[in-house]
């Protein structure tokens, strides 16, 4: 592991090392912006952060996973979660569009406010908060039987969006950087794409339904590190639009990726703060233990 | 004998052993198939296929009834069972791991090692009792209370094996419970749910038992469902306990096509679910 002085030139290695492994560069930023799905709060409130957790608890069972999570993120940044296994950062991760009622037991307690709406609150239909929060997950999971064009309009034709989903397929596929390189393959199996083309597909199709906070899941834990590359390449873009939050067991991708970083260690928030704070000089012994590999 | 030797050993007596196992399990299956191509091959004839059965003494003739009807009660049956049996094979898999679910898997169970005759005596009380009538339609309702257990417990199966990870990315995406279930979930499970029905639609085109009491036989046409019906099973039965050598004849003839019917149906699964499979990888 690396040290903490270290970690500014590292992740300034790492982006230009990116440049290298991603080859020329095929796709540009989105240039013709789709509708910054943000813009409607206004320019006074975008000072308001996007989600606000407070007091944050989750059982599975009888286990308490959580223990009183407090934080902000603030609107088009990236919060990275850190910690070792088991310390529950994922669990944190899927109360954010409450993934976790899915599994048998578990509940959550709290305030989770997006937009200053809580989100946890029963008069919330899970359904709808999950189309305004996404999620990519840590394996990429494309829909085996569809083709790559359908797995992008899946969200809204499963949703019985009608009308002509071919544009919302070219620009959601430009923003995932898997365009020029699925464009004349729309009509073939999601399943002949290589491992990190289908998780950059499930981006592109938890994109199409238009989130407003993407969540991403270790997403590539599973990719080499050519597809991881130009996965954090494409977070860097998404931030202009999307508020990220990301669970990561690589604290080099942390530093790479995110505007803050939030440190998890056996269900407790251990501490949160500026991504350059926190692995150069952060305030508890703790997670500089963490972040300089003393343990973890 | 070094250890070595000994395992050699050991391992050519159980390949041995296994391979003997696979021998005897084939003869049945091939003199089955041996006896009743070359007493039913020398019958087969276009108009075996489509002409009604002759009258005693006639030579000629043939189980074109039969087989109309044996596709009419499978139809009859199909209709009945799938909608019910997929149903409640989603539903073992979706929802099934309260009590409900175990309630329901054990009366499955039981009911699928009920005897086909059994069925068809309940069949014969529901309908044929209150119509006063035999008719296509209770021997349709006895092959849709065979059909139902065994599809219901292979859809739960095949439901199952579609991995949690696609339910996942469909609700992730904002899409209800019961849509992911319909058009992920159904769907990726499709190829093997069609082997399922075609297995348990074989299976229902060669159930007698169930029948013979309930379709009854004609000798002629017959498309309604409230009137009698012939079938392969139920006329291969009445020509092989006949006292005519022709008959016996034709009896063989029959097996052979029904047995090329289920072969047909069987190949059919097979192709199905290795598309599935390829599909899938």
């Amino acid at each position: 592991m690396m040290r903490p002085q270290e970690v500014a030139t590292t992740s300034e290695l790492a982006g230009a090392k990116r440049e290298e492994l991603s080859g020329p560069k095929v796709v540009s930023a989105p240039k013709p912006a789709p509708t910054p799905p943000i813009e409607k709060t206004g320019t006074s409130e975008t000072e308001q952060p996007k989600l606000r957790v407070s007091n944050l608890n989750a059982w599975y069972g009888k286990t308490l996973a959580l223990k009183g999570v407090n934080l902000l993120v603030p609107p088009r940044s990236v919060m990275a979660a850190i910690g070792p296994s088991g310390c529950g950062k994922s669990t944190f991760l899927r109360c954010l569009n409450r993934m976790h009622e899915l599994i048998p037991g578990a509940r959550a307690e709290g305030t989770l406010l997006l937009d200053g709406e809580d989100l946890l609150s029963r008069q919330v239909d899970p359904v709808v908060l999950r189309r305004r929060v996404g999620m990519v997950f840590q394996r990429p999971n494309p829909f085996p039987t569809m083709s790559v064009r359908d797995n992008v309009t899946a969200g809204l034709k499963l949703n019985a969006v009608r009308g002509d989903h071919s544009q919302i397929v070219e620009r959601t596929l430009k923003q995932a950087a898997l365009w020029e390189e699925v464009k004349d393959r729309l009509d073939e199996s999601a399943l002949g794409l290589s491992g990190g083309q289908q998780q950059r597909l499930c981006i592109a199709r938890a994109l199409a339904v238009e989130p407003e906070v993407l969540l991403m899941d270790e997403p590539c834990s599973a990719l080499d590190p050519i597809a991881t590359a130009k996965v954090e390449d494409l977070i860097h873009e998404l931030k202009a639009h999307y508020t990220i939050v990301i669970v990561t067991h690589n604290m080099q991708q942390a530093a790479r990726v995110s505007d803050q970083t939030a440190f998890f260690y056996i269900g407790e928030l251990v501490e949160v703060g500026p991504t350059e704070k926190m692995f150069t000089n952060p305030d508890k012994a703790q997670t500089n233990d963490y972040v300089t590999g003393k343990f973890g | 004998m070094t250890s070595l030797q000994w395992r050699r050993f050991v391992d050519l007596f159980w390949t041995a052993a296994s391979g003997t196992g696979v021998v005897l399990a084939l003869v049945p299956l091939a003199s089955l198939l041996w006896l009743v191509i070359s007493h039913g091959a020398a019958g087969l004839s276009w108009s075996f296929f489509t002409s009604l059965p002759a009258p005693v003494g006639e030579s000629g003739g043939g189980v074109g009834n039969g087989i109309v009807g044996t596709l009419l009660l499978v139809g009859i049956a199909s209709a009945m069972a799938l909608p019910v049996g997929i149903g409640a094979g989603v539903f073992l898999a979706e929802k099934g791991d309260g009590k409900a679910g175990s309630a329901i898997r054990f009366v499955a169970e039981v009911l699928s090692g009920v005897p086909s005759i059994v069925v068809g005596i309940v069949a014969y009380g529901l309908v044929v009792e209150r119509m006063k009538r035999f008719s296509a339609l209770a021997g349709g309702l006895a092959l849709a209370l065979l059909m139902v257990p065994t599809l219901a417990r292979s859809t739960e199966e095949f439901v199952r094996l579609v991995p949690g990870a696609l339910r996942e990315a469909s609700l992730a995406l904002g899409v209800p419970k019961w849509r992911t279930s319909l058009l992920i979930v159904l769907r990726t499970a499709a190829g093997g749910i069609i082997t399922a029905v075609l297995l348990a639609v074989a299976r229902a085109a060669g159930e007698t038992a169930p029948l013979l009491f309930t379709s009854l036989n004609n000798q002629y046409w017959n498309l309604r469902p409230d009137q009698p019906t012939a079938s392969l099973t139920v006329q291969i039965f009445n020509y092989a306990i006949s006292p005519y050598e022709d008959w016996h004849n034709k009896a063989w003839t029959a097996a052979l096509v029904l047995l090329l019917l289920v072969g047909l149906l069987n190949l059919l699964a097979r192709l199905l679910s290795r598309n599935q499979m390829e599909g899938a990888r």
